[in-house]
């Protein structure tokens, strides 16, 4: 409904500010990137000529559409030079995803729409594909509306997860509030809260750490600010030390982490109470 | 086998090919936009893709030399009645492939193709029609090769073409002379068929076909 695929029966959207309906469909989707699960390349074309498509809707003159594509097609990670001249069917579908992605990036919408975009691929190559749409998007900080149903993959890419059911909004909260504190039962087993390691393997190593007291033993085992707690619960239980080391992005340690901080962290979520059921008349 | 005409009417049979070829080529390109805008019209409102579908059919069925002979009274002779059958009994192979082609495009494909702002009409002619061509030529190679098969009838409306052959050397009794139409007859149609082929090839799905094949 916000590229109008699917027109509203009520209401508005706004995007900036600007309602959707005002603007001519076309137009509003050049400027949204989309990205859908079944990758909707187009299979008589070169990857070259898929990812050129948007800029060349928008009459971009052709210097600029080249450079475009290959700065495009290195940042996915698939070398132009080995890449640029196949079509669909000779990619893998982890191949052919990150040409869906450039294809959306391609005339750098400031908001995009991703549908799934993972849910078809293997474990490994979904969690390679996170990790570089984690840092295309630290890169570029579009607005993404990401879809998708499995939960892992939203703790681990949204800034805000908004949890749906039967087509109502659940809850609209960060991460982490999602896993600690979930509006509703169901929030709750989706999430798996009730699972203590499902919970810590749900909550960043920040939502544990201590400040770095003086004197601390900083050549204990060390675990990135970006790993979850769960594995750093089996590293500090492998060490057998009472508190491991945290590295912020540069190396450098930004804390600790012991057992009595990831216990605190992972203290049992409050549950929001259901709703009463309505009196039966 | 007597190919005595063939060899000392040469340049008659080779100028009768040229109009036979005139007539099936001026039919399909006359055939091809009315088989287009059926097809679109079925695809897009699904009530009447069958009806669409059945009547095409149908007129197919009809015998194409009672056709011929219903036409004259109201076409006159000539050219006129010729193209119209010819163009009447293309249309179910060409409808039934444009159909068939356009529907066989993955909606994933369409839906990304929108969804990234092209207009409909770009939808149209640079991802529906480029995706479902080698289909619809398929249905152009059986439609060129039907129509230069029943071009023959315009031989006896006097439109020209290879029919005329046939018929002259009916009426006079010389096998010579229909010996010569008929292979000329299928001379063309083998050629007809081979080009069209050539052209599937050239298509960009034929393209990323061998590409992707070739590893």
């Amino acid at each position: 409904m916000i590229n109008r695929i699917y027109e509203p029966t009520a209401g508005q959207i706004y995007i900036d500010g600007v309602e959707v309906q005002s603007l001519k469909a076309s137009e509003l989707r050049r400027h949204i990137g989309y990205v859908i699960q079944q990758t909707g390349l187009f299979p008589h074309m070169r990857v070259t000529d898929n990812i050129a498509v948007v800029p060349k809707l928008l009459k971009w003159d052709k210097q600029r559409v080249a450079a475009r594509v290959n700065e495009l097609l290195e940042l996915v990670g698939l070398p132009p030079e080995k890449y640029a001249r196949r079509y669909p069917a000779q990619l893998s579908g982890g191949e052919q995803q990150r040409v869906g992605l450039a294809r959306a990036l391609a005339a750098e919408p400031p908001t995009m729409l991703m549908d799934e975009p993972f849910g078809a691929l293997d474990a490994i190559t979904r969690g390679r594909l996170q990790e570089e749409l984690a840092r295309i998007h630290r890169q570029f900080s579009q607005t993404i509306l990401f879809v998708t149903h499995d939960i892992e993959e939203a703790v681990r890419l949204a800034d805000r997860i908004v949890i749906m059911r039967d087509g109502r909004i659940v809850q609209v909260a960060p991460p982490l509030d999602i896993v600690t504190r979930p509006a509703d039962p169901f929030v709750s087993d989706l999430v798996g809260a009730h699972d203590v390691l499902r919970r810590l393997s749900l909550m960043p190593v920040a939502a544990a750490i201590e400040p770095l007291a003086n004197g601390a033993a900083l050549d204990a085992p060390s675990v990135s600010s970006h790993a979850y707690l769960r594995d750093a619960l089996s590293m500090l239980v492998d060490s057998g030390l009472p508190r491991i080391v945290v590295l912020d992005e540069d190396g450098h340690p930004a804390g600790t982490l012991s057992m009595d901080s990831i216990q605190q962290a992972a203290a049992p979520p409050q549950v929001a109470a259901p709703e009463p059921a309505p009196a039966e008349r | 086998m007597d190919l005595s005409y063939l060899r000392e009417h040469f340049d008659v049979v080779w100028e009768l090919s040229v109009a036979h070829m005139r007539i099936s080529i001026s039919a399909l390109l006359i055939a091809l936009p009315i088989a287009i805008v059926l097809s679109v019209i079925g695809i897009w409102l699904r009530p009447v893709r069958q009806p669409v579908l059945w009547s095409v059919g149908f007129l197919y069925t009809i015998p194409s030399l009672a056709m011929l002979a219903f036409l004259i009274p109201s076409q006159g002779l000539g050219l006129r009645p010729t193209l119209i059958l010819l163009v009447m009994y293309a249309q179910v192979f060409l409808v039934r492939n444009i159909i068939t082609g356009l529907r066989g495009v993955d909606a994933a494909t369409l839906e990304a193709a929108r969804g990234i702002g092209m207009t409909q009409a770009q939808v149209m002619v640079r991802v529906w029609f480029p995706i479902a061509l080698p289909v619809i030529l398929a249905g152009v190679r059986i439609a060129l090769v039907t129509i230069i098969g029943l071009a023959v009838l315009g031989g006896w409306v006097t439109a020209g073409g290879l029919g005329e052959l046939l018929f002259q050397g009916i009426s006079t009794d010389n096998p010579a002379k229909v010996l010569a139409g008929l292979i000329a007859i299928v001379a063309l149609a083998l050629l007809a068929d081979l080009s069209v082929r050539l052209l599937g090839s050239l298509t960009a799905v034929a393209r990323a076909r061998r590409a992707a094949a070739r590893g």
